[in-house]
C-alpha cells in the first residue's frame, strides 16, 4: 500500500464522514435542547431522495441541498410540534416518522431510480491545497465538506462559549431552572429542534449528490446511517468535537472494510460491509468507560495527589445526558 | 422593599389555597411565614415570585401596584426565590450557573464575573470554588450559590422556601448569619418554614397561615405554644416518649465492614434489643445510609456478619431480610418506596401477602385501603395515585403498608419535610410498633429528633462509627460536635478530618 493510496483514502474518509458529521451534529443540537429527534434515519433517506430529485430536474446542486434542508426542517417541525406543544412521546412520534419517511422515500423515489444527476465536485482552496499531506486531506474537498468541518467548531463554540449556548445547555438540563432565569423554553426548543433537523436534512443530499451519488432505491445504502449517527451523538457525550470524531471514525471503519475486501478475499464481503456497525458501538462503549463505578474504584487506589488530578481530567471529559432529554416542560 | 398583599385569592379546583390574604412586610425585616403542610404558604410565595397568578387581589411593592408575570419578571422587580430543591444546573460549573440567564455580552467571559463573585461571597464568608461542578456541592452550598446569584441580579427581596431542610448545622449557622447581614442592609427576607425553632431564632415577625387563611401575625419574642395553636387550631402536646426496650437481642452486627465508594465503614459491632430505637446521626454522606442499606441486605458487606433473630443473613438479598421481619423505608419515597401512577388501593394489592390470586379482588382491597386510610389518617382516597399525595401523606401511606409483625424497621429521614403534627403522629405510630417489640433503626438530620426518640445513638463521621451513645447522657451540643468530628473517644487524625471536609 503506497503512501498516496492511504492519503487519498483518508481524504475520502473526511469526505464520506461529512454527512455523518452533519447528521450527528444536528441531532446533538436538538438533544441538547431536550428533544430527541428519532426520525433521523428515515429523514436522511427521504431528504437524500428529494434533494436528488430536485437536483436532477433543475440541474442545480444548490436547489437540491435547499430541498434537503427544507425536508429536514419540516419533519423536525412535526417532531417539535408533537413533543413540545402536544407533549406527546418523542420516541413514538420519532420512530413512526423514521419508518414513514424511509418508506415514503422508496415509494416516491421510484421514477428517478438510476437516473444520472449532478455531482458536487471538489473545490481545492488555492495555496492551502498545496501543503503536503494536510493539503490533499483537508483542502481539496467539496464546499459542503468544508462547511461540515467549520460547523463542528461553530456548534462547539456556541454551546460552551456563548451566553445563548449556556442557556441551551440549561433548557436541556433543567427547563424549570432555565425558565426562572428568563428563558422561553418552548420557543427555544422549537428553534433548536428545527435547526438540528435542517442539518440532518442536509446530510441526505450530501450522500446522493456527492458521497454515494445517485438514487438506487433500497440499495442506495443510506439505511442504518441515521441510527449510527444517533449512537454517535449519545456516546459522543453530546459534545460536538467528540461527536465529530465518532463520525469520522465510522467513516474510517467503512473505508477499511472496502480496502480489506479486495485483499482479504477469504472473508465474505458482507461481513466487512456490516462490521463497521458493531465495531463502532464497541468502540463507543470503550470510550465511555470512564463513567463507570469500577473505574472510580480503581482510581481510589492511586495516591492522593495523582488521584485528584486524574479525577479532574475524567470529570472534564465526562459529559452526561441532558437530564431533561425527552421530557416535556410544564411551567406549573 | 416593602411588600403589601391585598386580598389575594387563589383556587385550585375546589381547594381555596389562598383566601383573602392581606398583610404587609416591611423592608429590612426577616419575616416568617408559618403553617403546616398544605396551609397555602407555597401558593402565596409562588404568586409573589411570578410562578402563578392570583385569581384576584393585588401586590404592591413600595406602594406601587405591580403585575408579576413570570419568575424572570419577579427578579426584574427585585424579588428572588430560593426553592427547596435548588433550581440550578448540576453538571455545569459554579461560575456558569452564576452567569446563566444574566444579560450581558454574547461571548462568555469569566474574568470580571469571578472577581465580583468572590467579592460577593466574601461578604458572607462563603467559600465556593467557582470552577467546581455544582453536582459536587452539598445542598447547603447550592443554596449559598443561589443566594449569591439572586443578589447579583439585584434582588431586594429574598424568599426562602424551607431553607433549613437537608443542610448541616454549620451551614445553617452560616445561612442565618448571612440573612441577618442582608436584613441589616435593608433587604427583605421572607422565611417560609414549618420549623418553629428556626422561625423563633430568625424572624422579627411571622404570619401564620392555616387552610389558606391568614390566622394572624405575631411579633418576636414568641410564645411557642401560641404559635402552635395558631398553626393547627389546637394545642399539641409533645409527650416525652417512653423507652420500651426489652432484654431480647433481635439484631446483631458482628465486625461488619462495608465499602461503598467513597465511604468505607470498618468493624461495626453492636446489638439491638427488641423495642429499642437507635438513631444514626451524622452529616449527609458520612456513611449512615450505607450502614442502613447493609442492614437491609441492599448492600453486601465486605466482611463481618449481619444477624437477624439469631439467623445469619450476611450476603442474603433484601427479600430474605424481609422474610425475617426487616422492613426498609427509604427517604426518596417516589423513587424507591412507592410506585408513582399506582393508586393507594393498588399499592395495598401489591403488598398484601394473602389473597395472592391471579385476578384482583377489587372490592376487598378497596375496603382494606379505606380502613388503612382511616387508621393512618391519610388524606386521600383509595383511587388517589400516590404522587398526588402530599409528602406527609406519602410517608403515612408508606408506614401503613408495612407488615403487622416486624422485627426491625429501618427508616431514612422519617419526618423530613413534615410539619410538627405529622411528625408527632409518625412517631406515635412508630412507638406503637416498639410496644409490640419491633426495633427501630433510623437516620435523621434533625439532631433534636434523634436525641428525643432514640434510646441509643450511633454517630457517623466520614465513615467512622462511634460506639453506641446513651441518648439520655448526651447533649445537643455534644452531638453537634461529634458529627463535626470533635469530641470522639480518640482524636481523629488531621488526615481523617481533612478527608471528611474534602469528600463531596
Amino acid at each position: 500500500m503506497s503512501g498516496d493510496f492511504i492519503l487519498l483514502g483518508l481524504a475520502g474518509v473526511i469526505a464520506s464522514g461529512a454527512p455523518i458529521v452533519l447528521a450527528s451534529i444536528g441531532e446533538t443540537i436538538s438533544e441538547r435542547a431536550g428533544v430527541t429527534n428519532l426520525s433521523l434515519n428515515g429523514l436522511i433517506i427521504f431528504s437524500g431522495m428529494m434533494g436528488f430529485w430536485v437536483a436532477v430536474e433543475t440541474d442545480s446542486l444548490f436547489l437540491g441541498f435547499l430541498t434537503g434542508a427544507l425536508v429536514g426542517a419540516l419533519v423536525s417541525a412535526i417532531v417539535a410540534f408533537s413533543s413540545i406543544t402536544l407533549k406527546q412521546s418523542q420516541v413514538a412520534v420519532g420512530f413512526i416518522l423514521a419508518i414513514t419517511t424511509r418508506d415514503l422515500a422508496y415509494f416516491l423515489g421510484n421514477p428517478i431510480m438510476g437516473r444520472q444527476g449532478p455531482i458536487m465536485l471538489s473545490t481545492p482552496i488555492p495555496l492551502l491545497s498545496q501543503i503536503p499531506i494536510l493539503g490533499p486531506l483537508f483542502f481539496q474537498q467539496s464546499i459542503m465538506t468544508y462547511a461540515s468541518i467549520i460547523l463542528i467548531f461553530i456548534v462547539w463554540f456556541w454551546i460552551y462559549k456563548t451566553r445563548p449556548g449556556l442557556m441551551l445547555q440549561g433548557i436541556g438540563e433543567k427547563p424549570s431552572a432555565a425558565y426562572v432565569r428568563g428563558a422561553n423554553v418552548g420557543r427555544m426548543r422549537y428553534f433548536y429542534t428545527i435547526l438540528g433537523g435542517t442539518l440532518v436534512g442536509l446530510a441526505g443530499p450530501l450522500f446522493t449528490l456527492s458521497v454515494k451519488a445517485g438514487w438506487k432505491g433500497t440499495i442506495t445504502g443510506l439505511d442504518g446511517i441515521g441510527w449510527i449517527a444517533l449512537a454517535i451523538t449519545i456516546f459522543g457525550g453530546w459534545n460536538p468535537i467528540r461527536v465529530a470524531f465518532g463520525a469520522y471514525f465510522f467513516a474510517f471503519l467503512q473505508w477499511l472494510g472496502l480496502v480489506l475486501q479486495s485483499s482479504w478475499t477469504f472473508i465474505p464481503s458482507q461481513v466487512l460491509q456490516v462490521a463497521p456497525f458493531p465495531l463502532m458501538i464497541l468502540t463507543l462503549l470503550l470510550v465511555n468507560l470512564g463513567n463507570t463505578e469500577w473505574v472510580a474504584r480503581l482510581l481510589a487506589t492511586l495516591p492522593d495527589g495523582v488521584r485528584e488530578r486524574v479525577k479532574k481530567l475524567i470529570r472534564s471529559l465526562r459529559s452526561q445526558a441532558p437530564a431533561a432529554l425527552g421530557t416535556p416542560f410544564e411551567r406549573e | 422593599m416593602n411588600i403589601e398583599f391585598k386580598n389575594i385569592n387563589k383556587h385550585f379546583g375546589a381547594v381555596h389555597a389562598n383566601a383573602d390574604i392581606d398583610f404587609n412586610i416591611n423592608s429590612g425585616t426577616i419575616y416568617g411565614i408559618l403553617g403546616e403542610n398544605g396551609a397555602g404558604k407555597s401558593t402565596l410565595m409562588k404568586i409573589l415570585s411570578g410562578f402563578i397568578h392570583p385569581d384576584s387581589g393585588e401586590i404592591l411593592l413600595d406602594g406601587q401596584q405591580v403585575r408579576i408575570d413570570s419568575p424572570a419578571d419577579a427578579i426584574k422587580f427585585g424579588i428572588g426565590m430560593l426553592h427547596q430543591d435548588p433550581l440550578d444546573f448540576p453538571p455545569m460549573l459554579v461560575i456558569d450557573n452564576f452567569i446563566v440567564g444574566q444579560g450581558g455580552k454574547f461571548l462568555l467571559s469569566h474574568k470580571t464575573v469571578i472577581n465580583e463573585f468572590q467579592e460577593l461571597q466574601d461578604q458572607f464568608g462563603f467559600s465556593l470554588d467557582p470552577y467546581t461542578y455544582v453536582d459536587a456541592l452539598t445542598v447547603g452550598e447550592r443554596q449559598q450559590l443561589e443566594i449569591l446569584r439572586l443578589l447579583w441580579l439585584g434582588a431586594e427581596v429574598l424568599i426562602l422556601d424551607e431553607p433549613t431542610t437537608g443542610i448541616s448545622v454549620q451551614q445553617k449557622e452560616k445561612l442565618f448569619a448571612a440573612l441577618k447581614v442582608l436584613a441589616k442592609q435593608g433587604k427583605t427576607i421572607i422565611f417560609v418554614s414549618h420549623k418553629l425553632e428556626d422561625v423563633e431564632i430568625m424572624c422579627d415577625k411571622v404570619a401564620i397561615l392555616r387552610k389558606g387563611q391568614l390566622v394572624g401575625e405575631v411579633v418576636a419574642p414568641y410564645n411557642i405554644n401560641q404559635l402552635v395553636e395558631m398553626m393547627f387550631g389546637k394545642q399539641i402536646v409533645i409527650n416525652e416518649p417512653k423507652s420500651l426496650v426489652t432484654e431480647e437481642i433481635v439484631f446483631e452486627l458482628d465486625n461488619l465492614c462495608i465499602e461503598q465508594y467513597p465511604i468505607t465503614i470498618e468493624n461495626v459491632h453492636f446489638r439491638m434489643r427488641a423495642g429499642e430505637v437507635i438513631g444514626l446521626a451524622g452529616m449527609e454522606g458520612s456513611g449512615q445510609d450505607v450502614l442502613l442499606r447493609a442492614c437491609a441486605g441492599l448492600l453486601r458487606p465486605v466482611s463481618g456478619r449481619v444477624i437477624v433473630n439469631e439467623k445469619d443473613l450476611t450476603g442474603k438479598t433484601y427479600h430474605d431480610f424481609m422474610r425475617h421481619g426487616v422492613a426498609f423505608l427509604p427517604a426518596s419515597k417516589l423513587e424507591e418506596g412507592l410506585v408513582p401512577e399506582l393508586t393507594l388501593a393498588e399499592h395495598f394489592t401489591l403488598v398484601t401477602s394473602h389473597k395472592k390470586q391471579l385476578f384482583i379482588d377489587k372490592p376487598f382491597f378497596h375496603d382494606k385501603t379505606k380502613q388503612k386510610i382511616d387508621d393512618y389518617r391519610i388524606v386521600g382516597q383509595p383511587e388517589t395515585p400516590v404522587e398526588a399525595l402530599s409528602g406527609g401523606n406519602q410517608q403515612r401511606a408508606s408506614l401503613s403498608m408495612l407488615k403487622d409483625s416486624l422485627s426491625i424497621i429501618l427508616l431514612e429521614h422519617p419526618t423530613r419535610g413534615l410539619d410538627i403534627e405529622s411528625a408527632i403522629y409518625m412517631w406515635d405510630k412508630l412507638k406503637e410498633r416498639c410496644a409490640g417489640c419491633t426495633s427501630i433503626f433510623f437516620i435523621s438530620a434533625d439532631l433534636e429528633e434523634i436525641i428525643r426518640y432514640s434510646d441509643r445513638i450511633l454517630v457517623f463521621f466520614s465513615g467512622h462509627v462511634s460506639d453506641p451513645q446513651d441518648s439520655s447522657k448526651i447533649s445537643l451540643e455534644q452531638l453537634g460536635q461529634m458529627i463535626g468530628g470533635k469530641g470522639w473517644d480518640r482524636t481523629l487524625t488531621d488526615e481523617e478530618t481533612y478527608e471528611a471536609i474534602t469528600q463531596p
